[in-house]
């Protein structure tokens, strides 16, 4: 069973409940997840910003295969995600079917569990993308 | 003047998972009489999927509720979390919630415990730190994935869910509270012991001593403290273990069924647990009108009730679009079978790791 750190997680916290990126203050992309340096052109002058909740699925892939620890999520989809903001990211999908999946559809992030490790040991939250569902108004 | 009055609610949400598993596959899974789900007037029940639990129900409903409020979660100065759906037994839920919403550090955080009550304990002791300055803000949600033994007659309404809600100062409130009333006893209703998955319940408890009884005295007895009577109120909101008791206590004491349809949910999404009543609560803000006066009475085993009077304010209008609204939860959904239910509420035991 493939397990996720413990201090890992609880270091990227911001990350992963919040959807904390960074923003180079140089080039002034936006990027996630959180690395003290620019993908984009290699500056470490960045800073931690709080990336928006929605945005579109670019494209996805389904994977059926998968590790011991996540069978009951299978098929694990996953999506390449261009936030409102221009920011893109690979996140898993949620409470959907390979069959629902559009390209360009309306997604939005919800806090999910991600992993838990057996019977005793610590539950794993992290955002995780959906279709967007009806109702209210867009973040 | 009571000092309940110098607050009110700023920010309210709900959250209700999109898949449906309808009392008639229960039927038939188990066996029972057709007639069953009728008697307990329950069609359909929410069920949350493989990667939810109580944490995420509650997070969706809070986050709703800060939508609402439009505050800085910097300022909540305490978050309860009430739910009998704990993901664990020792590490508080009040905490990865108030963390994941940027409320954390500075603010009070704690599980509360009274089976589907521990959500409302936590609405009023939202509403006396508020009142006494001690913290500008405090949220309170209730939040469950309920359980209920696989065949038993609770497994027909036990499901997913919850509300959040946002006590702050009066002057911001799209509702404020009148008063407030507490009633409890030791009753052996409905119980569920460390280590056991599901609930047993007492079935000579589970009505007269315990629903009714608790209710009709936390009502009446707001009733006498604020001079109030049925006729005051626009809507009643009453716990919703089924369908059928929150329209039988509304009738006993004096509410006529239109004003209880408004908040009733339970038909149609089961009975949430902590968020039974504070799911109904939203359901009624989602569409009340300024000067409206709502009566809302939570219930938990063990056993215990709280009457609230809630008057509507001009800000409410205002607020009901910033977040998605109880019904269109409850119309966005996808049926499921008993299989697919059953994996996604853990009823499948696995051999891991």
């Amino acid at each position: 069973m493939v397990r996720l750190s413990i201090s890992r997680h609880w270091r990227e916290k911001g990350a992963y409940y919040r959807l904390e990126g960074i923003e180079c203050l140089d080039c002034g992309k936006r990027s996630y997840p959180p690395a003290p340096v620019c993908p984009h052109c290699g500056s470490r002058n960045v800073r931690r910003v709080k990336l928006p909740r929605t945005g579109r699925l670019l494209s996805y892939t389904i994977t059926y295969s998968i590790p011991e620890g996540f069978r009951e999520y299978a098929p694990v989809m996953l999506g390449l995600i261009e936030l409102d903001d221009g920011t893109r990211l690979v996140s898993q999908l949620t409470d959907t079917k390979p069959e629902e999946l559009r390209e360009n559809m309306r997604v939005e992030a919800v806090l999910r569990r991600v992993q838990v490790d057996g019977e005793y040991g610590l539950i794993h939250y992290a955002l995780k993308f959906r279709p967007h569902r009806p109702g209210g108004r867009k973040e | 003047m009571h000092p309940e009055d110098k607050t009110g609610i700023v920010g309210w949400g709900a959250y209700v998972p999109r898949y449906r598993l309808k009392a008639e596959e229960i039927v038939r899974i188990w066996g029972f009489e057709k007639t069953v789900p009728k008697g307990l007037f329950i069609i359909e029940k929410a069920v949350g999927g493989s990667d939810e639990d109580a944490v995420t129900i509650g997070w969706e409903a809070a986050r709703n509720a800060l939508m609402r409020a439009e505050i800085d979660p910097k300022e909540i100065g305490a978050v309860f979390f009430g739910t009998e759906s704990k993901p664990y037994a020792v590490k508080p839920s009040a905490t990865i919630i108030a963390e994941a919403l940027g409320i954390t550090p500075v603010t009070m955080a704690s599980d509360m415990e009274f089976a589907c009550r521990a959500g409302s304990e936590g609405l009023r002791a939202s509403i006396g730190l508020v009142a006494s300055g001690m913290v500008k803000y405090a949220m309170t949600i209730g939040a469950d994935t309920a359980q209920a033994n696989p065949g038993d007659v609770l497994e027909f309404t036990a499901s997913s869910g919850g509300a959040a809600f946002i006590v702050g100062p009066r002057e911001e409130a799209a509702a404020y509270f009148e008063g407030s009333y507490t009633y409890v006893t030791d009753t052996p209703d409905f119980w569920r012991r460390a280590h056991s998955h599901y609930p047993l319940h007492g079935e000579g408890f589970t009505g007269e001593p315990a629903y009714f009884n608790h209710i009709i005295n936390s009502v009446k007895g707001l009733f006498n403290k604020l001079k109030l009577t049925p006729d005051d109120f626009d809507y009643a909101v009453f716990h919703q273990p089924n369908g059928k008791y929150p329209l039988r206590v509304g009738k006993r004491l004096g509410f006529p069924k239109e004003k209880i349809m408004p908040g009733l949910v339970t038909p149609w999404i089961g009975n949430t647990y902590n968020g039974s009543a504070l799911i109904g609560l939203a359901k009624v803000l989602d569409q009340a009108k300024p000067g409206q006066r709502i009566l809302v009475a939570p219930f938990g085993s063990g056993a215990g009730s709280d009457a609230y009077s809630i008057v509507v304010t001009e800000r409410v209008e205002e607020k009901q679009r910033l977040a998605p609204m109880v019904q269109e939860y409850i119309d966005d959904k996808v049926y499921i079978d008993y299989g697919l239910y059953a994996k996604y509420r853990g009823i499948i035991r696995r051999i891991t790791g």
